[in-house]
């Protein structure tokens, strides 16, 4: 997946048209100067923050279950490009990513982590369980698939209030094979809900590689049964996602029901910390780190346009250190949650 | 400045490790996410990613170095122009010494599993009394809760080929926990199967192949994803028997690790033994010991009915003494008497008897002699084990990790008072998880599970000491 060139228009009017009939999810949105820096931006925010954390787990600063992001930042940063304000998220445990994507504060997730006061759970929910009011994200979940029946309740309660937002459910290759998915599945095309169905096919459930657990792996068309359409879409490229984001997005709030994007992504690290990663090659690992990375594809276009210098970059990257580097000082010093607090919010 | 690489932990409950090999040398330059070093952890071998970058200036502890602490620096990382004499050397050097030094607490350590943050007592040091289902002067061989679960499912695997495992990774990865560890090469792919994560499927697909009389193993990752699969558990397993007037039951045994963890959170931390021990038609088994997880899970697997049976991933590295003989099975319903004893009686079970063992030693100290019983058992429960001990000491505490309300502890109670109402000197004590949900905050966490402590003054209570 060597970049494709764009030009440079005034791309997001472009992007926003509504969607054409013969989508495909192959599509490369437009990106200008803006759109390539912000993506830039934001999934380095992501990767940084992810390596952070993974020090910090080293360090014994976080304990339990800890997933990274790291190798899929453009799925959520090129679905994030394409929302509106009041639109929902909704994720597994590999959620941090989606989190900074919807503007959370690094410091509040990361405080999270290490199971701190300042933590957007007051510490109370750890790396897998965070959720913002604010920002409309609901979580942050931790039984695998369960997001996907609440992702279209999120929906349901859009068309319930009659305003046009969309939800997004994301989750794995592997809880797709889940039965409250099918049943989710069926519901949001029976009552046209708007729900965007994103499936990060990372090609692994833990050790499962997808082909080991799924009798059909073209994900995009799991929804067939129940006619809700579904796309392929190189979740590498963030102009991709955004482009079907962009397409889905207009499905939904037109009313035309629920819709599917299978995203081919791919994690870099293991599973969680202590996934040792024994079933795939390095090999494969750094064929796709070093052929696909979707940071390093918009780094290298934003070069090749000149959009923007290597010193431009180097601010960029040293802006982005420091929001970590915060996040991670304000994680370690901020004290633990009261003792109180163990026998607060159980019941209103 | 100089950065130090320290040594990482790579699982939740990891505090030192192996360093195995180095990738890097110094000299060489490393770009973020390179690997440099590889390091072994009780269950696997890890890759050490570099965080920052830089050229590695000088390492610190040497390949094969064993032992090496959590957070020991183990090299160094120049910046940008940075020479190697620019080096804290002697702080570093410092932290080698330690980092080499022996490690005398290590015994002190309840297991490899054991974490910093989840308030685990150690390992028991005091004598278990003995089994009467062991004949006396069997030989004994040390061996880990892990080992003895697979070890009992291999032997019952090569007794019987109605006999398969099948769960999420117990075949190609072995085991999320290892459990499973080497019955794929050992039975192959028609009787160690991975299935997708689908529990309510596969759990119904393992009845249905009991109800025509295979005997599944269904390894659930962990039992709070069996939450998904609950219903075929308890309408379709617990009941087929009873609903066919006895033509059909479900001879197949769900196993895997209940409970806390460390620092998983709420989702991943709860105690089911007292859900399923509610069903009529399940039988629930919570073992402690290595011996009796073997004995124990062997019965299960031959049990003509469903089992439940709830290990515990903190105690999967425990080891403890199990008998050499060449089918050692043990009786389910059972409890066994841990520790004689005759001015008050506990009652625990699974991890619940790490917090009993260490607080029945302190109050051996304060002159109060405890009988400890491990009621491995949960249904069908053994009664009269406990009232036989009840009568004699007049006093008792159960002790648990679940949560209060309609606990194990709460039924025994409720059982003894009836049963035993004249023989109590004073009011049954129970001693549970706190009632909220599991919080991550390693303090909180702390305050949620029961301790030591708890256990301790329930017994003087009830002693009136
Ligand atoms: C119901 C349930 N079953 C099993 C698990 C354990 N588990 C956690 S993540 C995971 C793999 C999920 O893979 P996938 O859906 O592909 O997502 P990815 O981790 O690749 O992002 C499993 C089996 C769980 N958390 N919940
Ligand atoms: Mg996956």
């Amino acid at each position: 997946m060597a970049p494709r060139k764009t030009a440079s228009t005034s791309s997001r009017k472009t992007a926003a048209k509504p969607a054409k009939k013969d989508f495909t999810g192959g599509t490369i949105a437009d990106f200008s100067k803006e759109d390539d820096l912000k993506a830039y931006r934001e999934m380095l925010l992501i990767r940084r923050f992810e390596e952070k954390a993974g020090q910090l787990y080293g360090m014994g600063f976080i304990g339990g279950f800890c997933h990274l992001y790291i190798g899929q930042e453009a799925v959520v940063v090129g679905m994030q490009l394409a929302l509106k304000e009041g639109d929902q998220v909704i994720t597994g445990y590999r959620d941090h990513g989606h989190m900074l994507a919807c503007g959370m504060s690094a410091r509040g997730v990361m405080a999270e982590l290490t199971g701190r006061r300042g933590g957007l759970s007051k510490g109370k929910g750890g790396s897998m369980h965070m959720f913002s009011k604010e920002k409309h994200f609901y979580g942050g979940h931790g039984i695998v698939g369960a997001q996907v029946s609440l992702g279209t309740g999120l929906a349901f309660a859009n068309k319930y209030r009659g305003n046009d937002n969309v939800s997004l459910a994301y989750f794995g290759d592997g809880a797709a094979n889940q039965g409250q998915v099918y049943e989710s599945f069926n519901m949001a095309a029976l009552w046209k809900l708007p729900v965007i169905y994103i499936i990060e096919n990372n090609r692994y459930a833990m050790g499962t590689a997808v082909s080991r657990a799924s009798a059909q792996t073209d994900f995009s068309q799991r929804g067939a049964s129940f006619n809700i359409p579904g796309f392929q879409v190189d979740g590498m490229d963030v102009r991709a996602v955004k482009a079907a984001a962009d397409e889905a997005v207009e499905h939904c709030r037109s009313g035309k029901g629920p819709i599917i994007l299978e995203m081919q992504t791919y994690r870099y690290r293991g599973h969680s910390m202590s996934d040792p990663a024994k079933y795939r090659s390095k090999d494969e690992v750094q064929k796709m780190r070093s052929e696909h990375d979707p940071i390093e594809q918009v780094r290298a276009r934003l070069l090749e346009n000149k959009w923007a210098s290597e010193d431009d970059l180097k601010q960029i990257d040293k802006d982005v250190r420091d929001i970590v580097a915060d996040s991670a000082d304000f994680a370690q010093a901020d004290p633990e949650p009261d003792a109180s607090e163990l026998y607060t919010d159980i019941l209103l | 400045m100089p950065i130090e690489i320290l040594m990482p932990a790579l699982s939740p409950t990891m505090e030192e490790g192996t360093l195995s090999k180095w990738v890097k040398n110094e000299g060489d330059t490393v770009k973020s996410g390179d690997v440099i070093a590889e390091i072994e952890t009780d269950k696997a071998t890890m890759e050490v990613e570099a965080v920052d970058e830089g050229v590695i200036g000088k390492i610190l502890i040497p390949a094969g170095t064993e032992g090496v602490k959590v957070n020991t620096a183990i090299a160094v990382l120049l910046q940008d122009g940075e020479s190697a004499d620019a080096m804290a050397a002697p702080k570093a050097a410092e932290k080698q010494a330690e980092a080499a030094a022996p490690k005398v607490e290590e015994a002190e350590k309840p297991t490899e599993q054991g974490s910093a943050s989840a308030p685990v007592p150690a390992a028991p040091k005091g004598e278990i009394a003995a089994d009467p289902d062991i004949p006396a002067g069997t030989e004994m061989v040390p061996t880990t809760v892990r080992e003895a679960l697979r070890d009992a499912m291999a032997e019952e695997m090569r007794r019987d080929d109605d006999v398969f495992v099948m769960g999420e990774e117990v075949a190609e990865y072995q085991g999320a926990y290892k459990i499973t560890q080497g019955l794929l090469q050992e039975f192959g792919a028609r009787r160690v199967i991975d299935t997708p994560i689908t529990e309510h499927g596969f759990a119904g697909v393992g009845v249905g192949a009991a109800m025509t009389g295979l005997k599944p193993i269904v390894e659930f990752m962990t039992f709070n994803f069996a939450m998904q699969a609950i219903d075929q558990i308890i309408n379709s397993a617990a009941k087929t028997l009873y609903m066919s007037g006895g033509q059909m039951g479900a001879p197949i045994v769900f196993r895997g690790p209940n409970g806390a963890a460390a620092r998983v959170a709420a989702q991943h931390s709860q105690c089911y033994a007292a859900w399923y021990s509610h069903i009529p038609g399940l039988k629930v088994v919570m073992p402690y010991t290595a011996a009796d997880a073997k004995g124990l899970l062997k019965a299960a697997i031959r049990d003509p009915n469903p089992v439940i049976f709830l290990e515990n991933e903190i105690l999967y590295g425990q080891s403890f003494d199990v008998p050499k003989m060449d089918d050692f099975v043990l009786p389910i319903g059972k409890a066994r008497v841990h520790k004689k004893g005759n001015d008050a009686t506990v009652v625990s079970f699974g991890i619940g008897m790490t917090y009993a063992i260490k607080a029945i030693a302190e109050l051996e100290k304060d002159g109060i002699d405890v009988e400890l019983i491990d009621l491995r058992t949960i249904r069908p429960m053994d009664l009269p084990t406990i009232i036989e001990s009840v009568r004699k000491t007049g006093r008792l505490v159960v002790v648990e990790e679940g949560y209060p309300q309609s606990s194990v502890g709460t039924e025994i109670a409720t059982r003894v008072m009836q049963q035993a109402f004249d023989y109590l000197d004073a009011p049954i004590l129970t001693i549970a998880g706190k009632d909220v949900p599991m919080p991550y905050a390693a303090n909180l966490e702390k305050l949620a599970l029961p301790n030591v402590g708890e256990v301790v003054q329930a017994v003087k209570t009830v002693c009136y000491k």
